[in-house]
């Protein structure tokens, strides 16, 4: 009996999933490689092995500072965009509200605007209103940018627990704050642990709007890119780049790996 | 425990989602003690009527109270009422101990006489030593039993259930039929019960309110119910009922006799329902009122001849559908499969004779609604 081309292996269809992750990743593999390479130009053939870069990298103060702002920016940023994204995503999944299509699309907007046409008005709005561009003004523009990605993340959540164990915790005589903590909280904390990691990721490698945003005080991102003019320091560069890459990794994969293993919670009350 | 007959009084209560009325006009009186169901097929409003009384929805208009307090302004966290949801609603991220303590926090006891409490009512509920499980790591039915183990400790008024036992299987239904029964009457708080299978209303309640599209049919007791429903529509809900119409020619002071065509005169007993001559008239009769014979009876009573067309044999009982010329529908008749139970009668094919005594008739006024239906 011949097999149904449903479950029949598909070879040319293996090579292009081969070719094109080869196309997505092998590029940024040139980042570590050349990060242990002895030799300022970024060109084969490949010289000797060192761990120069990454000593030239810790020696230069002002790369730390720009690494340091990221942090801060992106620590502020996940927190309360992960916030903000916890209780709208319990307005849009609990309640029966007036309008609830309209304010999620609203919410939802910066997903698909350009980030650089928000990040020219927003630079217009603040200096309308005279605000001095700093880290402040950087945070706010990742905010914006970060709430519907945290939103997103939680909703699942939400929709994934039933709404009768909240119920269940106002009967048995627990008022709205002490229900949310008691209950709502601890349910929903895989998803908040995944929101942050995902919201910072985003907020520490964000360039349009922190490009447009921040003042004396450079993101990493920033920083990079005006390093990228002086050959020298390129390598130094490319060595904290390839550390970056690797922390992603670690924290996307860490995101991913709680939020599944909080997923069986969806299936509670079900029976 | 007050024992009064209106602990909980619900008046006019209405309750309308949008332009959907799923409560409309409802009133009843539920006394202090008692084990009250309310029964009816889904989408009749009885779930959103024990909603109410958890607080969980606001009735458009009329009013709840209980114990002499009026419900209007009292939030469902500060009600003095437990409910048992239909998924029992576990809460997934605490322990079987924790779940049973999580009411408790206000009353800020020390751990030990809480753990204390927590470890009698596991005890009450037999799963003694199951503190430490996780709700996934339990049974349908002991998952049951934890819910009604978390409402309980707080010594509620009321306890409300939402179709408890719906998910559980046939076997276990029954036994935490009985057990919550027994439950009941030990504990003496007054409960209300939700459900959609006659017979667990019957088998429990000491009364039953009997509900349709959001309104209260009749309010009796299981046996009133069942014997003497008041409309064709609790006559159908509760167990099997035959119908036949018919018409009265005369009413005297303790006997209705009707005209019921291919059946027969009808003598029917006259009680609270008013008929007169002349006015049409719906007979009903439970399929075990009748008795099969496959010769014609020869002692009083009335009967008719018939034609038996099916039989189902269903271990304790049987099932037999006989048709009776001039009458539409063959007539439903069920009959014990006791020791002394005729067995040639339930391989018998063709004719046969049914009689029925006086008492099993059941007079109901025609109902417009009805009148075509069967």
């Amino acid at each position: 009996m011949s097999m149904s081309y449903i479950n029949r292996p598909n070879r040319p269809l293996h090579v292009y999933a081969l070719l094109y992750l080869a196309f997505l990743y092998v590029p940024v593999l040139f980042l570590p490689l050349f990060s242990f390479n002895d030799s300022i130009f970024i060109a084969f053939p490949l010289k000797e092995f060192t761990f120069k870069w990454y000593e030239v990298m810790f020696n230069n103060e002002p790369m730390l500072a720009a690494l340091a702002n990221s942090v801060k920016v992106g620590v502020v940023t996940s927190i309360v965009a992960t916030f903000l994204g916890i209780f709208a995503a319990k307005a849009v999944t609990r309640y029966r509200m007036p309008g609830r299509g309209p304010v999620v699309a609203f919410i939802m907007l910066p997903l698909v605007i350009p980030g650089i046409i928000f990040g020219v008005s927003l630079l217009i709005l603040l200096s309308e209103l005279g605000v001095r561009l700093s880290l402040y003004t950087v945070t706010l523009g990742h905010i914006i940018v970060c709430v519907p990605f945290a939103m997103v993340t939680m909703i699942p959540r939400f929709e994934g627990f039933d709404a009768s164990i909240e119920e269940a915790s106002s009967d048995l005589g627990e008022n709205m704050w002490w229900t949310f903590w008691r209950v709502t909280f601890p349910v929903v904390f895989p998803g908040i642990i995944a929101s942050f990691l995902l919201c910072f990721t985003i907020s520490f490698d964000e360039f349009i709007i922190a490009f447009f945003l921040s003042g004396t005080e450079p993101t990493l991102p920033i920083y990079m890119w005006s390093q990228l003019r002086f050959p020298d320091k390129l390598p130094g560069v490319l060595a904290l780049g390839s550390i970056i890459l690797m922390v992603s990794f670690v924290v996307v994969f860490a995101a991913h790996w709680i939020r599944n293993r909080g997923m069986p919670y969806k299936r509670v009350g079900g029976v | 425990m007050s024992n009064n007959s209106s602990f909980i009084s619900i008046q006019n209560v209405s309750k309308s989602f949008g332009s959907v009325a799923a409560v409309s006009d409802v009133s009843m009186e539920i006394g202090g003690g008692e084990f009250f169901s309310l029964l009816g097929p889904s989408g009749c409003g009885k779930t959103t009527l024990l909603r109410m009384l958890a607080g969980f929805e606001t009735p458009t208009s009329g009013e709840i109270v209980i114990d002499g307090q009026s419900m209007s302004a009292v939030p469902p966290h500060q009600r003095p009422v437990n409910m048992v949801f239909q998924n029992y609603a576990i809460f997934p991220h605490l322990n079987i101990h924790d779940n049973i303590a999580y009411g408790m926090r206000k009353e800020r006891l020390p751990q030990a006489e809480l753990d204390k409490k927590v470890e009698e009512m596991l005890e009450m509920i037999k799963l003694p030593g199951y503190g430490k499980r996780r709700s996934h790591e339990l049974s349908g039915g002991e998952r049951q039993r934890v819910a009604l183990a978390r409402a309980l400790i707080k010594r509620p008024k009321v306890l409300l259930l939402d179709e408890p036992l719906g998910a559980l299987d046939k076997q276990l239904r029954e036994q935490m039929q009985m057990e919550l029964r027994a439950l009941q009457r030990s504990v003496g708080i007054t409960f209300v019960f939700v459900t959609h299978d006659q017979e667990e209303a019957l088998t429990m309640s000491d009364r039953i309110a009997v509900m349709s599209k959001g309104r209260t049919l009749q309010i009796d007791s299981p046996t009133e119910l069942y014997e003497k429903p008041i409309t064709r529509e609790v006559a159908a809900f509760i167990g099997t009922m035959n119908f036949f119409d018919g018409r009265v020619v005369s009413v005297d002071n303790d006997q209705i006799i009707v005209d019921a065509g291919a059946l027969g005169i009808v003598k029917g007993i006259k009680d609270t329902t008013n008929f007169g001559v002349g006015e049409m008239a719906q007979i009903a009769v439970r399929p075990e009122k009748f008795s099969l014979s496959i010769g014609a009876p020869n002692g009083v009573g009335n009967f008719i001849e018939g034609n038996m067309i099916s039989t189902a044999y269903l271990g304790e009982r049987s099932y037999f559908h006989i048709a009776v010329n001039g009458i539409d529908q063959p007539i439903a008749v069920s009959a014990q499969n006791s020791a002394s139970a005729d067995i040639n009668i339930r391989d018998h094919k063709g004719q046969v004779w049914l009689g029925w005594p006086d008492a099993a008739v059941v007079l109901l006024k025609q109902d417009a609604s009805h009148s075509q239906a069967q």
